[in-house]
C-alpha cells in the first residue's frame, strides 16, 4: 500500500521535476553559447541558497508570488484568467498605504485594517471585471488588461503624486512615496519563529509575516475549494458551466464571486512590502501579477503545487543576484530558465497524464488476469 | 469478395471491465449491419477500435481483406472508414461549411482556406448521396436530425465508403428515423458498407441485413433479420423477455403539484417559441408531451426548470409562485431533472462518479450538511445509485467519461430519483439506454407515481409515451394543440398529430 502511495507520489511530482531539469539543461546550453561555465553558474547559486540568510530572501520573494499565484489560480478554476492581478494589488497596494498611514489604532486593529483595504480594494477591481463580463459580455481578458493601464498609468501614477509624504512636492524635487504607516500598522517579522529551527539570522535579514497570511490563505482555498458546497459549486461551474446550471449554480454569479475572490487575494500581493517599510514607493516591486500567472501554471493551481511554484520562482529570483554579483553567468539566464519550466512543465504534465491512464490500464487488465471470471 | 470488414480475436481492456473479450465480427461489403447489446456490452469501444481511436489489447483488423493497424482516425479515414459519434462533436458556433471541412480543409496558395472548393465539393456530396443541407447555417441553430446530417456529410466529404453510426437514432423522433433509414438506403445503394448501434430491436429489424449481438464485451452470435423476432434478440442481448411500457392502473390525485398557466417565452426576434401554455401536472400522474424536436419543448423545459425566463405567465410549483425563484431554490422544493443532453446538461464528464451523483443535490442531505460537502454522503448515495440503477461501473471513483453512454444515462436517472423529487421533469429519460435497463426506468418512475411522484415526460419515443403517459398533449410550433388519452392512441395517430396533419385534416 505504502508502495503505491509512493509510486503516486513520484509520477505526481514526475513533472514539476521533468521540467526543472530539462530546464537546466536547456539553460546549460544556452550558457555554454554564450561562454559561461554552466557548472560554475550553478555551484554559485546553490552554494548561495545554502545560506540561511539567502533562504529567508526565497521565502520572502515566494510569498507574495504565492499569493499572485493563489489570485490567478481561483480564476483559472472558474475558466477565468484574471490578468489584471497586476493592477489590482497595486492599486490595493497604495490605497491601503495611504489609509492605513491616517488612523491610529491598536496594533491588531491597524494590521487588520490595513489587510481588509487591501483585499475590499482588490476585490472590489477584479469584481468589476467579473460584473462587466457577466452584464455587458466583455471578455475579463480584455477588462483586466485595460484595468491594469488604468491603474498603472493612471490612478496610481495620479495618487501616488496627490498622496506624497509631506505634501504635493513638485515633479522636479522627487517623489518619495506616500505618509509613512505608523509602527503599530506594520506586521512583526517571524525571525524568531525561523530561528527556533535555525540559527540567528544575521545579516539584518528579516523573514516576513506574510508568510503567516499566504500559508492561511492556502488552507483556506485549499478547505474552501475541496469540502465545502461552495467549492464544489465553484468547481463544476469552471467545469461545465450549462450542467452546473441546471443543477442550481447559476454561472454569473459565479464569474463575479470567483473575479472578486481572485482579487481579494491579488489585494494582499502588495502588502509583503508595505507591512516591511509601511509606505507605497515611487517605485514598488512590479510585475508580481504576471508572474503569478505562471506560477499558478506550474502548480497546477493546486495549494501545494502553487506553493513549490513559488519557491522556485523565488529562488531564481534571488538566485540572478548572486549571478551578477559572482560574474559567473548573465542574470538573464534566470528569465530564461523560468520560461523553460513553464513550456516544459505544460508538456510533461501532459505526458504523465498519459503515463499514467496506461498504467491503470495495465494494472487492472493484470488484476483481472489474475481472477477470471471477474468480468461482470 | 474479401469482407470490407474482419475483426478477430479483438480484446480491450479498460481499468475493473473487459470491453471487448475475443471479438469476431465479419462485414460483408454494401451491407447494413446492426450491432446491438446492452449498455456497457462494449459496442461503442469496438467501434472507436475499428475508427482508430483507441488501439485494442489484441486483434487483428482487415479492411477489404489486407490486415492494418490503427493508430489514429485519420489513419482509418484514408482506409475509407468514416464514424459519426454517439455523442455529436461539432461546433456550435461555425457554419454547417466550416464544421464539414474542419480539418481537411481545401487549400489555396498562402494558406488560405479555398471555400469555394469546398462548397462546391459539399453540394457534390449532398447530390450524390441524396443528403439536404444549407451549407451556410450555424450549426447552432439547426435541430438534431439536421445536426446528425451535417456529421455524416462530414464523413461522407472525407470519402468515406464504411461508415459506422453509434446510435443514431436514439436522438431523433420517428419521422427523422424514417427519413435517416431513407438515407442510409440511398447510401447502400450507392456502394457504402454501413454498420450502426441501435438500442430500437424493431428498427434494428427494419434496416439491417445482418445484426451481431454483443454480451459483456463477447460477440453472442450473428443473425438475419428474417430468422429472428423482436424478443429473440432481446433475449440473446439480455437474456430475457422484452418488456412492454404499460401505465398500470391511474393513480392521479386531485392534487396539483406542477400548473403552468399561460406561459410565453420569447424566442429570436420576439417571436414566441412557447405560445400560451396552460397545463397542471396532479400528484401522482405522468403527463407526456408529444412534439417534433424543435417545437418550443426545450424552452417550455428551460422555463420551468428555471435556466430561461418566460416572459409571461406563471408557473407555480406545489403551490408557491416560482416564476422568478432561482434554479437552486427551485430544485430543493422538490423539482427533479433528467435532461436531454446528458454530456452537456447532465453531467461533469473529468469528475469522479461520486461528485457526478452530487450534482444539482450539492446543498441537500446527505451531500452535505450546512456548507460543509460530505464526501460520505455523497459516496454512499453513489454506490446506492450504482447498486439500485444498475450503472455498470467497476466503483465509483471513475470518472464520467468511462461510463459507456447508456450508463451514463443510468446514473443521471438514478441521481434524480433517489432524491424522491415531488416532480419530475423528464426529458427523453431512457434515451440510449438497452430494452432491459429502459424497463427498469419505467417501474422506477411507476412506482414513484404511486407514491405520488407528479412527471411531465417528454420524449421521442412514442411507445415510452403512449406506454407510461396518464395524459398527452401534443405540442406544435409552441402551443399545446391537442390532448388525448394514451389508451386510444396509436403511435401512427399520434404521429400525424406532431407534424399538423391531423389538425389540418380536420380531427379534434
Ligand atoms: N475511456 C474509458 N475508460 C474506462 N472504461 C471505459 C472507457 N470507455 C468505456 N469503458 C468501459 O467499457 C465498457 C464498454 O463501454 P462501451 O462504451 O463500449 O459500451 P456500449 O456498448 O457502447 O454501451 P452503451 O449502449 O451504454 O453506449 C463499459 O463498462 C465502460 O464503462
Ligand atoms: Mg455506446
Amino acid at each position: 500500500m505504502t508502495e503505491r502511495l509512493t509510486h503516486r507520489l513520484m509520477l505526481a511530482s514526475a513533472a514539476p521535476i521533468a521540467a526543472v531539469v530539462i530546464a537546466v539543461v536547456l539553460s546549460s546550453i544556452v550558457l555554454l553559447i554564450s561562454g559561461s561555465n554552466p557548472l560554475a553558474a550553478y555551484a554559485d547559486m546553490v552554494q548561495h541558497a545554502s545560506k540561511l540568510e539567502t533562504q529567508v530572501d526565497i521565502l520572502n520573494r515566494a510569498t507574495p508570488l504565492y499569493l499572485s499565484g493563489v489570485a490567478a489560480a481561483i480564476g483559472f478554476r472558474m475558466n477565468l484568467f484574471n490578468i489584471g492581478v497586476e493592477g489590482q494589488y497595486l492599486l490595493a497596494f497604495i490605497v491601503a498605504a495611504h489609509l492605513g498611514a491616517q488612523v491610529e489604532l491598536p496594533s491588531v486593529l491597524h494590521i487588520a485594517f490595513i489587510l481588509v483595504v487591501a483585499m475590499a480594494v482588490g476585490g472590489m477591481f477584479s469584481g468589476a471585471a467579473g460584473v462587466l463580463k457577466v452584464t455587458r459580455g466583455v471578455n475579463e481578458v480584455i477588462s483586466t488588461i485595460m484595468l491594469n493601464a488604468v491603474v498603472i498609468s493612471g490612478l496610481a501614477a495620479w495618487w501616488i503624486v496627490e498622496w506624497q509624504a509631506g505634501g504635493e512636492i513638485s515633479a522636479t524635487g522627487g517623489r518619495v512615496g506616500t505618509e509613512p504607516i505608523a509602527e503599530s500598522g506594520l506586521l512583526p517579522d517571524i525571525n524568531s519563529w525561523l530561528e527556533v529551527f535555525t540559527r540567528e539570522v544575521g545579516l539584518g535579514k528579516k523573514l516576513t509575516g506574510m508568510l503567516v497570511v499566504a500559508l492561511v490563505v492556502g488552507v483556506v482555498y485549499h478547505v474552501i475549494l475541496n469540502r465545502t458546497v461552495f467549492g464544489f459549486d465553484l468547481r463544476s461551474s469552471g467545469a461545465n458551466p450549462t450542467a452546473s446550471h441546471v443543477g442550481g449554480v447559476s454561472p454569473k454569479r459565479m464569474v463575479v464571486i470567483a473575479m472578486t475572490l481572485s482579487g481579494m487575494v491579488a489585494g494582499l500581493v502588495g502588502m509583503t512590502e508595505l507591512m516591511d517599510t509601511g509606505y507605497y514607493p515611487s517605485n514598488p516591486i512590479s510585475l508580481l501579477g504576471f508572474t503569478g500567472i505562471a506560477v499558478a501554471l506550474l502548480g497546477r493551481n493546486h495549494p501545494a503545487g502553487v506553493a513549490v511554484a513559488a519557491l522556485i520562482f523565488g529562488f531564481l529570483d534571488v538566485s540572478s543576484g548572486i549571478l551578477q554579483i559572482s560574474g559567473a553567468a548573465s542574470r538573464e539566464i534566470v528569465e530564461i530558465m523560468k520560461g523553460v519550466i513553464i513550456l516544459t512543465a505544460v508538456i510533461a504534465y501532459e505526458v504523465v497524464r498519459r503515463i499514467r491512464e496506461r498504467e491503470e490500464a495495465a494494472a487492472a487488465a493484470a488484476a483481472m488476469a489474475a481472477s477470471p471470471g471477474a468480468d461482470a | 469478395m474479401a469482407p470490407a470488414i474482419e475483426l478477430t480475436g479483438i480484446t480491450k481492456r479498460f481499468p475493473g471491465v473487459v470491453a471487448n473479450d475475443d471479438i469476431h465480427l465479419e462485414v460483408a461489403e454494401g451491407e447494413i449491419h446492426a450491432i446491438c447489446g446492452e449498455n456497457g456490452a462494449g459496442k461503442s469501444t469496438l467501434m472507436k477500435i475499428l475508427y482508430g481511436m483507441q488501439p485494442p489489447d489484441s486483434g487483428t483488423i482487415r479492411i477489404q481483406g489486407d490486415e492494418v493497424e490503427l493508430h489514429s482516425p485519420a489513419q482509418a479515414i484514408e482506409l475509407g472508414i468514416g464514424m459519426v459519434h454517439q455523442h455529436f462533436m461539432l461546433a456550435d458556433q461555425l457554419t454547417v461549411l466550416e464544421n464539414v471541412i474542419l480539418g481537411a480543409e481545401p487549400m489555396r496558395s498562402l494558406g488560405r482556406i479555398d471555400f469555394q472548393a469546398g462548397r462546391e465539393h459539399l453540394d457534390e456530396v449532398g447530390r450524390a448521396y441524396g443528403l439536404d443541407i444549407n451549407a451556410d447555417d450555424l450549426v447552432e441553430t439547426l435541430e438534431v436530425g439536421e445536426r446528425q446530417r451535417v456529421e455524416i456529410i462530414k464523413v461522407l466529404y472525407r470519402g468515406a465508403k464504411i461508415l459506422i453510426l453509434d446510435e443514431p437514432t436514439a436522438v431523433l423522433v420517428p419521422q427523422e428515423v424514417d427519413e435517416l433509414f431513407r438515407n442510409i438506403r440511398e447510401l447502400k445503394a450507392s456502394g457504402a458498407t454501413i454498420l450502426f448501434i441501435d438500442h430500437k430491436l424493431d428498427e434494428v429489424l427494419e434496416i439491417a441485413d445482418t445484426i451481431t449481438v454483443l454480451r459483456q464485451g463477447r460477440t453472442v452470435g450473428t443473425v438475419k433479420p428474417g430468422e429472428v423476432t423482436a424478443h429473440d434478440l432481446a433475449e440473446m442481448m439480455i437474456g430475457s423477455e422484452l418488456p412492454v411500457p404499460d401505465a398500470g392502473a391511474s393513480t392521479v390525485t386531485e392534487e396539483v403539484a406542477l400548473e403552468l398557466s399561460g406561459l410565453r417565452v420569447a424566442g429570436e426576434g420576439d417571436r414566441a417559441v412557447v405560445d400560451d401554455v396552460t397545463l397542471s401536472v396532479h400528484r401522482g400522474e405522468i403527463v407526456g408531451i408529444a412534439g417534433v424536436e424543435g417545437n418550443g419543448q426545450a424552452e417550455l423545459v428551460n422555463a420551468i426548470i428555471g435556466i430561461q425566463d418566460p416572459d409571461q405567465g406563471v408557473i407555480t410549483l406545489l403551490g408557491r409562485d416560482i416564476t422568478h425563484v432561482s434554479v437552486r431554490h427551485r430544485r430543493e422544493m422538490g423539482l427533479g431533472y433528467v435532461p436531454q443532453d446528458r454530456h452537456r446538461d447532465g453531467l461533469l464528464l473529468g469528475f469522479t462518479l461520486w461528485e457526478n451523483a452530487a450534482l444539482g443535490h450539492q446543498t441537500e442531505k446527505p451531500y452535505s450538511r450546512g456548507p460543509w460537502l460530505s464526501r460520505l454522503g455523497m459516496r454512499g448515495r453513489a454506490n446506492r445509485i450504482k447498486e439500485d440503477f444498475d450503472v455498470r461501473t467497476p466503483n465509483i471513483e471513475v470518472s464520467a467519461h468511462a461510463l459507456s453512454g447508456g450508463n451514463q444515462q443510468k446514473l443521471i436517472v438514478g441521481r434524480e430519483m433517489v432524491a424522491d423529487p415531488a416532480v419530475l421533469i423528464a426529458n427523453h429519460p431512457t434515451r440510449g439506454i438497452d430494452v432491459g435497463a429502459q424497463a427498469a426506468v419505467w417501474d422506477d418512475i411507476r412506482d414513484a407515481r404511486s407514491r405520488g411522484l407528479a412527471t411531465l415526460l417528454v420524449s421521442a419515443d412514442l411507445d415510452e409515451l403512449i406506454g407510461l403517459s396518464d395524459t398527452i398533449v401534443v405540442m406544435l410550433r409552441g402551443r399545446l394543440v391537442a390532448r388525448l388519452d394514451p389508451n386510444d392512441v396509436t403511435p401512427r395517430d399520434l404521429g400525424a398529430y406532431m407534424t399538423g396533419a391531423a389538425l389540418e385534416a380536420g380531427a379534434p
